[in-house]
């Protein structure tokens, strides 16, 4: 089966056999907001960010297929607000105090929340988790406090790394990442892994350790453009 | 025959943070007791434990919207003592200097313009809607222009040495993370020298007011004490950002002397007492009841040997000149010696500016880590103590922190008694501008109570269970 097209917004979209949604946006620089999905790992469909309306249906952008003649909603005032809303949720569920945090302006739920005009606290309450900070490892330490369980480190160590030095835990809202150990220091995780690096993690979670505030203000990735930013600007090349 | 009374000044108002103050008057109108209530309770010495040491220098700042970069420094310092680190790239500790010259200069006109100028332009009697910056701007358009372009190059200063002009992130374990760009310099350059001569005719003013009230300065909450700053080693110079201790008496004698700063529990204490969240240092040797010093503008007038720049050394010296003693004691005195600091902070802005150091790219040190750091600095209020313990996972497992308005918590409150006595004891009618006097008392000091009030755990708190009249039912105390 050859090419195909379909809609994003009005915008008539080529997409080859058995790419999805967002893999079809991203290659003409329509950028479809995410958080649990990044190149080089398998979707996952988790965090629901990437929500569009595809023929009427909610779907996930990362994991659903692209067909002939989809219409799909993307940017609109109703999926936006939905998409805050699962962003405000995230920042209630853990403890993301961005104005200490070290990946503050590296970070991409800080990013997230900024793009879609998350201005001010939201509506629902804080749970305020006390979860403590394993810094055992010599070079690692993972602080669980800004975990948003997106599941980018379980599978970049799962299927990049050959590890698994990361898995969930719990079940329902108890459900979390863990370290396939009694401590990140008894894992063989180590500060090379792709698991670790400062792409995974979309927060300020897993933190490689003395790196710190060495990068400065005004040098950060989303200091000065907007989260997305890399896949909007191919629309004007 | 009158009932004993209670007088309750809250908020006190333009200082940093929440405070109150009260007064108890007996049967007869006179004041029996007055003490400074710090009502707000912060905990960082408490809340750090277990965060990461590179994160401490930016967390700590929080403590502070005012000085945050003296909390930056301070703690940045103890963690290069923690990190292995005793000597800095030269980029990287003058950029940090750099930093500290500029957060100085702002807070200090920020203090003496916008917190104490409408008491000292329209007198502490003027009605309260008067005593507020607004009426500064109105009246005097120049000064309060000034004013607020002064704080701004202070501001400047601050965010392009540390990112932001608050809560930076720049100061980091070994080192700095940026150096100043020679463009920014330009900008610099265009603008300090009209700083100077701005820094010149506050001072004048500061000056002129102190010589033309001399009489009411000299009797208005003046009393002597000790004093105690950070000197240079070696000549006792005026240093801002490092140094080691000194402390003198009310006469100019020395109790100690370069004392090198990391040990400065062997010679300090701290008291905890129930009325307050703030803590009360002392000299170990002396004890609490006249071991108490202070710290400030004024305190690093009277300790310092000289000042290394000529603008402000002059300065300094006319201000010993004039008050014909050994050491000045006039709590009011703080506003000139505030604004001879603001001198000296504009001549080492230029120095710096001029120095092609901070156009370096060697920014970071590394060493062998250590399990403990001090680090201390004079922030604009006075004395600032950082210390830090940190286990082998590099997390903190102990803070104490002793900031500049806890270590002037016992003058601060005989201030308070000793203007309370003369302006309130015994007036057949307690006005709002004899209150204001109390508060001038204290704004003097320029005190950041927020920053002062973290002895979670070491209060000796006490619990009392009163019935419908009033009566106690029942007590429960515990000591510290």
């Amino acid at each position: 089966m050859s090419g195909f097209s379909f809609q994003i917004d009005g915008v008539e979209v080529t997409a080859k056999p058995g790419q999805t949604i967002m893999e079809a946006a991203d290659e003409v620089g329509i950028y479809i907001p995410r958080l649990c999905d990044h190149e080089g790992l398998r979707h996952q469909g988790g965090c629901r960010v990437c929500t569009v309306k595809a023929g009427g249906r909610s779907v996930a952008a990362c994991t659903q297929p692209a067909a002939p003649d989809l219409v799909v909603e993307n940017e609109t005032p109703h999926i936006n607000k939905l998409r805050r809303d699962l962003v405000g949720m995230l920042f209630n569920e853990g403890n993301h105090l961005c104005p200490i945090c070290e990946a503050s302006g590296n970070c991409e739920l800080q990013a997230m929340a900024y793009r879609l005009g998350m201005t001010e606290p939201t509506k629902f309450p804080y749970l305020e988790p006390c979860r403590p900070v394993d810094a055992s490892h010599p070079d690692i330490a993972l602080d669980n406090n800004r975990c948003i369980s997106c599941g980018r480190c379980v599978r970049a160590s799962q299927d990049v790394d050959g590890k698994g030095i990361f898995g969930y835990v719990g079940r329902g809202i108890h459900r979390h990442i863990a370290a396939n150990g009694p401590d990140l220091r008894h894992t063989d995780a180590e500060v090379t892994d792709f698991a670790i690096s400062a792409e995974v993690c979309p927060v300020g979670c897993i933190i490689r350790k003395r790196e710190g505030f060495a990068r400065p203000i005004g040098e950060r990735d989303y200091d000065d453009h907007l989260i997305g930013y890399d896949i909007e600007k191919k629309r004007d090349e | 025959m009158a009932e004993p009374r209670l007088i309750e000044i809250s908020p006190v108002t333009r200082v940093e943070g929440h405070g109150k103050v009260t007064i108890h008057l007996d049967k007869d109108g006179m004041v029996d007791e007055a003490r400074l209530h710090i009502v707000e309770f912060r905990g960082f010495e408490r809340f750090i434990h277990g965060r990461l040491l590179w994160e401490v220098p930016v967390i700590v700042q929080r403590l502070c919207g005012i000085c945050p970069v003296s909390h930056h420094l301070a703690a940045a310092k103890a963690m290069d003592v923690i990190c292995g680190v005793d000597q800095l790239p030269h980029t990287a500790e003058k950029m940090r200097r750099l930093m500290h010259y500029g957060q100085v200069m702002q807070s200090h006109v920020l203090h003496f313009f916008h917190l104490a100028a409408p008491d000292l332009l329209f007198g502490f009697d003027a009605p309260a809607d008067r005593r507020n910056i607004f009426e500064v701007l109105r009246e005097k358009p120049e000064l309060g222009r000034r004013a607020i372009m002064m704080r701004k190059f202070g501001q400047d200063i601050i965010e392009a040495t540390a990112g932001k002009k608050i809560h930076g992130t720049a100061a980091i374990p070994g080192g700095i993370n940026r150096n100043l760009p020679i463009e920014t310099r330009d900008g610099f350059l265009k603008t300090v020298a009209e700083m100077q001569d701005w820094a010149l005719d506050a001072l004048a003013l500061a000056r002129d007011y102190t010589l033309d009230h001399a009489e009411m300065v000299g009797g208005f909450a003046a009393f002597p004490s000790k004093y105690m700053s950070l000197v240079r080693e070696g000549d006792g110079a005026l240093d801002l950002y490092h140094g080691n201790l000194r402390m003198i008496d009310a006469e100019g004698g020395t109790i100690f002397d370069q004392l090198p700063y990391d040990r400065y529990h062997e010679v300090l204490v701290e008291d905890v007492r129930s009325w307050s969240y703030m803590k009360f240092p002392f000299i170990k040797e002396i004890g609490p009841d006249t071991g108490w010093y202070r710290v400030g503008p004024l305190a690093r007038m009277n300790t310092v040997s000289l000042i290394d720049t000529p603008l402000a050394n002059a300065a300094r010296e006319e201000l010993m000149a004039a008050h014909g003693t050994v050491k000045v004691h006039a709590v009011l005195a703080n506003h000139w010696a505030r604004m001879i600091e603001v001198l000296h902070c504009v001549e080492k802005i230029t120095e710096l500016l001029h120095d092609p150091d901070l156009q370096g790219t060697d920014l970071k040190a590394t060493g062998d880590r250590r399990e403990e750091g001090i680090g201390v600095i004079e922030a604009p209020r006075g004395n600032l103590i950082h210390h830090y313990k940190v286990d082998e996972n590099d997390q903190v497992t102990y803070c104490n922190l002793i900031v500049s308005t806890t270590h002037n918590n016992e003058g601060m409150n005989r201030a308070v008694k000793d203007v309370a006595v003369k302006h309130i004891s015994g007036q057949p009618e307690i006005t709002e501008g004899m209150l204001n006097h109390v508060e001038v008392a204290i704004r003097a000091y320029d005190p950041c109570l927020s920053c002062a009030t973290h002895a979670l755990g070491q209060m000796p708190l006490e619990v009392e269970l009163l019935d419908a009249a009033g009566q106690t039912l029942d007590k429960r105390a515990r000591a510290t």
